[in-house]
């Protein structure tokens, strides 16, 4: 068995991540799981959240909203709308992100009532977890 | 023959207009680096975003019962042409060979009985089309405040076209945008992206069968939006990088231009400067013979 796999952090911006990890965290929408290498191939969404990855230089985290992760055997990739390491993130970018989904639940219509308070929970859950 | 005065100020406005034109060439030099950088930093996100989709699409798009925003509404009756141009001019046939792309394709779809509508990015398409098809306009997206083009303009574009199918407004939407080959070609291209289509070149991979958590089913009604607003996105970039490709070639000849004129019209002024010498020598000779 192989001790690591190819671990991609990816937004539509930029590339944040691409590394040999031994084990990943991923915020799915139905709960964390941990990615290590020969897991069996998930497709998962995300929810806002905190991802850890377990590298050759140790951990680290980043703070990621919406998107999804592809896992199989040899790769992880984690494909996040939005995607800060934890240590940047600042109190500015959590009160635009906070707001933002307040006004989507503001907006939402009856359908989509549910999935955006969970939304705006988590959200909050994750300035709580980052502390800012 | 125009006079010397005259022609040692149009010899000066040219060479102003040559500083201008170059400095503008550099100008857009240096932002098709970055526009380039920008888009090459998105495109792995782009391609293994495509790919999953392209895989999801397969395994659940064959039922009917799938999401509108890939199996469409049954009918393509109203389309909308979503047409994506420059804030600014100067910079050769960019906007024109989108337009006229479009408005191909508008001709096409009216001739077919369909009923068009049009939603524009960037006022100079706005303005280009605004004659033949003003009465189409339904949304104009005002891109002029934006100096970087971020994946947050992207949504805030995908949540309007979003909002308008959701209504019913229209069955199909197309953007037009160029695709950026290299400085001197932009492409003009037409992606459709309600219902979703695989773009072109996007390797589907084979063989993995993949676990779906939450349900396919749940997973795609999440990542269709996305997929509108990383298509949006991907073509704003494109757009971007080709604008200034495009604006640096047209600087570059005007610059060229400028240089032929100035070297010409140097010429005619030499030449009339020597008329004017020669023609005092005659009379100053010829007043001399008279004494």
């Amino acid at each position: 068995m192989a001790d690591t796999m190819q671990f991609d952090l990816v937004s539509p911006e930029r590339s944040l991540a691409s590394l040999q990890a031994a084990s990943v965290q991923i915020p799915g929408a139905d709960g964390d799981m941990t990615a290590m290498p020969d897991h069996a191939p998930t497709i998962t969404t995300l929810r806002p959240g905190i991802l850890t990855v377990n590298g050759p230089d140790g951990e680290s985290s980043y703070a990621v909203t919406g998107g999804f992760a592809e896992i199989s055997a040899e790769r992880t990739s984690v494909l996040a709308e939005k995607a800060i390491p934890t240590a940047d993130v600042s109190a500015a970018d959590m009160d635009a992100l906070v707001a933002t989904a307040t006004d989507a639940v503001a907006n939402a219509t009856a359908d989509d009532k549910d999935a955006t308070t969970k939304a705006l929970a988590d959200m909050e859950a994750l300035r709580v977890a980052l502390g800012v | 023959m125009p006079n010397l005065k005259e022609l040692k100020n149009r010899i000066a406005s040219v060479k102003n207009t040559r500083k201008i034109t170059k400095a503008m060439q550099m100008v857009a030099a240096a932002k098709l680096r970055r526009a380039q950088e920008a888009a090459e930093q998105s495109r792995p996100y782009t391609e293994r975003f495509n790919a999953v989709m392209a895989g999801l699409a397969a395994s659940v798009g064959g039922s009917d019962s799938g999401p509108k925003l890939l199996t469409g509404t049954g009918s393509d009756q109203t389309q909308l042409i979503v047409l994506m141009t420059s804030e600014r001019g100067l910079c050769g046939g960019f906007n024109t060979n989108i337009v006229k792309v479009a408005r191909a394709r508008i001709n096409e779809l009216k001739a077919a009985g369909k009923t068009v509508k049009v939603l524009t990015v960037g006022k100079k398409g706005r303005d280009q089309l605004k004659r033949d098809f003003g009465d189409l306009y339904i949304g104009h997206v005002d891109m002029t405040e934006v100096k970087r083009i971020g994946y947050s303009d992207a949504q805030g574009i995908a949540r309007e076209i979003l909002s308008r199918f959701d209504a019913g407004e229209f069955d199909v939407a197309t953007i037009f945008y160029a695709k950026f080959v290299n400085v001197v070609s932009q492409v003009p291209t037409a992606q459709q992206i309600i219902p979703f289509a695989v773009p072109e070149g996007t390797d589907v991979e084979e063989g993995a069968i993949y676990d779906y958590e939450p349900s396919e089913e749940e997973i795609l009604a999440d990542l269709l939006p996305r997929g509108v607003a990383t298509a949006v996105f991907s073509a704003l970039l494109e757009n971007g990088a080709s604008e200034q490709g495009a604006r640096m070639s047209a600087m570059d000849n005007a610059t060229r231009n400028a240089g032929e004129m100035i070297d010409k019209l140097t010429i005619e002024y030499n030449r009339s400067r020597q008329a004017v010498i020669t023609n005092e020598l005659i009379e100053i000779i010829s007043g001399a013979e008279a004494l």
